[in-house]
């Protein structure tokens, strides 16, 4: 096997001074926790960019699908090495170009001699290379200025590395590099889109679901873990806390005058959710709020709903159209899960006509007469926490002699 | 029958134990509704899926355009009916080969006596199509090519591949290709740009179980629902979904998969072998399977003798053989295909079918050889 290492190139994280050691320890963190079923890998980091060594076909082939999915990652590539000898190295570029045989191209070679006791220049390497690769290929054709493929060639120390793909990596920055939030997940298309995209910012996520069993299906909170589970793919577990809701939900239905319970009930969600976030120590919490979207989003009912804390509430979806979100969430592969139609605690005691514009002191008021904060309490405290990724092996098994 | 060889694999195959254990297995765990919202139902929607996923990959698409079926005929019944009806804006042309199963040529009959425009594409004497007669005949308004991969009657190769690209570069038609013989025994999948768009599949001729098939697609595409009712399998098909025989089938399709190219290899060799031997007969046999044609299925005629009279006499000494094909045999004409590939009237009565499968051993091989010596030695006097 010619590859030796893949080639990461940071996403962001370049452009920053501080803390990008920091930085770049969490990113290798995330690739070897991503890659954990391929054993120990050799990652060997660099300033501006990071090695993972190669040792066999199929190790490379799981890290390039894997790769893109990792935020923090700007592109990668493989990389072949040979020593540095010009004749050796024009067989390796034969090799590696033969690669994209298939159709039409236009190439380059890019040459960088960080040795410079080798006796060529990087001129007369990139001449004697290029020369040697074009006729054997009819598909391939100069051009200097953007061409399809770039054959960069480096002449380093120990040896020289050749490379020709760059594969686009997922971007943003990596998880756990600006802190831990709680994401709550209710299961629709929205929240797991808000995770995602603030993961991508670099954000540790935790999430929490409000379960109102009988009235929501057991259905329901499957869908909400495949959910949390699909969000692990992107490079960090999640744990999942789920909230016993009914009680609090009931509550609020018998003491709360319909029109507003849908503010209420946001607002009680929110009370449980804060306690949580203390507990695990996060700093906010993050929502798939759209601005709008249905009578808890509109301004006057986040304000309502957002009095009961001073904890930052993230809402990297509220100026997204719907049809932009739907376009994320089947990029990163929830929208089909999500769609699945299962009640959740939010449609379950939706009234028919909830107002758009509840009025802070007037939900104040309804909500005075109960003692929620005891029943909020026990929430909390009764909350079951699944940890994901969820090891799969006990499914997989049960299934895996029938198939 | 105790020590039968059997070969008459293309009709259907005897399932492995591992698919009957599989079936087995989930009628007495999962038998519940997958449709079902309790926690029975979830598992047995799980396993379904793992069984479509399953699928999916080896066709190479989505688990959402692998469709479960009762078969190769519902398959292509459903695949025809269901774009021919959806495409009438384009227009209602439908192009065909004359060596289709019937399960095919029969639904486009029906769709000629409602109004569509058919043309059918001939072979040549080794049941191939012409490109250049496809060529001739794909119009702007073709909607639907449904072409048979493999042959069942004499194993013929249909140029699937350049078939497609053709196709796609004329017209929209969408390209079904009746991949029950050839499943499981050549590559045909949705991999690449170029290829079918939608494929059938039998779960029985790939030592699976009778009852099951699939039909799948290499992406969604404007097609109609043909089964109503509970809207199970994408609202495509009504019908509890049978989890089973989806099980079975995916497993079956998996082992066939793992173990194509051994047994290509196998089939490949016995098939020369036997080849050698029936050219040996000279003018008294005709072999209707080309060497490239699939390696499972040899068919040959034994000149002006009736089918029937070698079956029995080979049926006689332990060895099971068909006629050339299991729908057609207990009819007295002669087939579609026979008459399609112009032979000469002496080799149309008597057309054997010999086709292997998983089960069979060198040995019976060697048996077969040495019983087709003697068969044609007794008929000697009947050979004109």
């Amino acid at each position: 096997m010619i590859w030796k290492e893949i080639l990461i190139r940071y996403g962001e994280l370049s452009t920053k001074g501080r803390n990008k050691m920091d930085f770049i320890r969490r990113l290798r963190e995330n690739i070897r926790h991503a890659f954990a079923d391929l054993g120990h890998l050799h990652i060997r980091t660099e300033r501006d960019r990071m090695f993972i060594a190669i040792e066999n076909e199929a190790q490379m082939q799981t890290l390039i699908t894997g790769l893109p999915k990792i935020f923090g990652i700007q592109s990668f590539s493989p990389v072949a090495a040979c020593e540095k000898e010009i004749e050796t190295m024009k067989k390796l570029a034969i090799t590696i170009m033969e690669t994209f045989n298939d159709e039409q191209r236009t190439f380059k070679v890019e040459v960088k001699r960080t040795d410079k006791t080798f006796p060529l220049e990087s001129h007369a390497i990139q001449r004697e290379i290029g020369g040697y690769v074009l006729p054997q290929f009819k598909n391939l054709s100069v051009k200097v200025k953007q061409p399809d493929i770039e054959l960069r060639v480096e002449v380093r120390h120990d040896a020289t590395y050749m490379m020709a793909q760059v594969i686009a990596g997922a971007g943003g920055m990596p998880v756990g590099s600006n802190g831990k939030s709680l994401l709550m997940l209710s299961g629709g298309i929205d929240s797991p889109v808000a995770g995602y995209l603030m993961m991508k910012r670099g954000v540790r996520l935790e999430a929490i679901h409000f379960f109102s069993p009988p009235y929501t299906s057991q259905n329901s909170l499957e869908k909400v873990k495949v959910l949390a589970n699909e969000l692990t793919k992107f490079g960090a577990s999640i744990r999942l806390h789920v909230i016993p809701f009914t009680e609090i939900q009931v509550l609020i239905k018998e003491k709360v005058p319909s029109n507003v319970s849908m503010t209420t009930t946001r607002r009680m969600m929110l009370k449980v959710a804060d306690q949580v976030r203390e507990e695990i120590g996060a700093l906010a919490i993050v929502t798939g709020e759209s601005l709008g979207q249905v009578a808890s989003q509109t301004l006057e009912s986040l304000t309502a709903i957002n009095a009961v804390t001073n904890t930052p509430i993230l809402r990297p979806l509220i100026s997204a159209d719907k049809l932009e979100i739907i376009d994320i969430a089947e990029k990163i592969g929830t929208y089909e899960t999500s769609i699945q139609p299962f009640e959740d605690c939010c449609t379950i005691f939706t009234p028919a006509s909830p107002k758009t514009k509840p009025k802070l002191e007037k939900v104040e008021h309804y909500e005075s007469f109960s003692d929620f904060d005891e029943l909020i309490e026990r929430a909390v405290k009764n909350r079951e926490v699944y940890i994901f990724p969820k090891k799969e092996e006990q499914q997989q098994d049960k299934f895996a002699d029938l198939l | 029958m105790v020590n039968t060889i059997y070969l008459d694999n293309s009709a259907t195959t005897k399932p492995l134990n591992e698919v009957m254990q599989a079936f087995m297995v989930v009628n007495e765990q999962y038998y519940a509704n997958p449709a079902s919202i309790h926690a029975m139902g979830v598992e047995s929607n799980d396993l379904l899926m793992r069984a479509r996923e399953q699928v999916a990959d080896i066709l190479q698409t989505e688990a959402r355009n692998v469709l479960f079926t009762s078969g190769g005929t519902e398959s292509n019944n459903a695949a025809i009916f269901g774009i021919a009806r959806s495409n009438t804006h384009i227009g209602k042309h439908i192009l065909t080969t004359e060596i289709e199963h019937p399960s095919v040529l029969e639904t486009i009959k029906q769709l000629e006596k409602e109004g569509y425009d058919i043309d059918y594409l001939s072979v040549d004497q080794n049941g191939v199509i012409s490109l250049d007669d496809l060529r001739t005949k794909i119009r702007k308004e073709t909607i639907l090519v449904s072409m048979m991969h493999v042959n069942n009657e004499m194993g013929a190769i249909q140029p699937i591949d350049e078939a497609a690209k053709m196709i796609h570069e004329m017209s929209r038609a969408v390209l079904h290709v009746d991949a029950v013989q050839s499943f499981g025994k050549l590559a045909i999948s949705f991999k690449g740009e170029d290829g079918p768009d939608c494929i059938s599949i039998s779960g029985h001729k790939i030592h699976g179980l009778k009852g099951s098939g699939v039909l799948a697609f290499r992406k969604a595409i404007r097609w109609q629902p043909y089964a109503l009712g509970g809207g199970q399998e994408f609202g495509l098909r009504s019908g509890t979904v049978a989890v089973p025989q989806a099980v079975a089938l995916a497993k079956a399709a998996r082992l066939a998969i793992e173990t194509a190219n051994e047994r290509a290899m196998k089939y490949r060799q016995w098939q020369d072998e036997i080849r050698a031997q029936l050219e040996g007969y000279g003018e008294s046999v005709h072999i209707l399977s080309t060497p490239q044609g699939a390696a499972h299925i040899l068919s040959f005629s034994v000149r002006d003798l009736k089918g029937e009279v070698i079956i029995n006499a080979m049926q006689k000494r332990g060895i099971i053989v068909s006629t050339s094909s299991a729908c057609s045999s207990k009819q007295t004409k002669t087939s579609h295909v026979v008459e399609a590939l112009h032979l000469d009237e002496h080799y149309k009565k008597g057309v054997i079918r010999i086709s292997f499968g998983a089960h069979n051993t060198a040995e019976d091989i060697e048996k077969f050889k040495q019983v087709l010596a003697e068969v044609m030695l007794e008929l000697k006097g009947e050979i004109k």
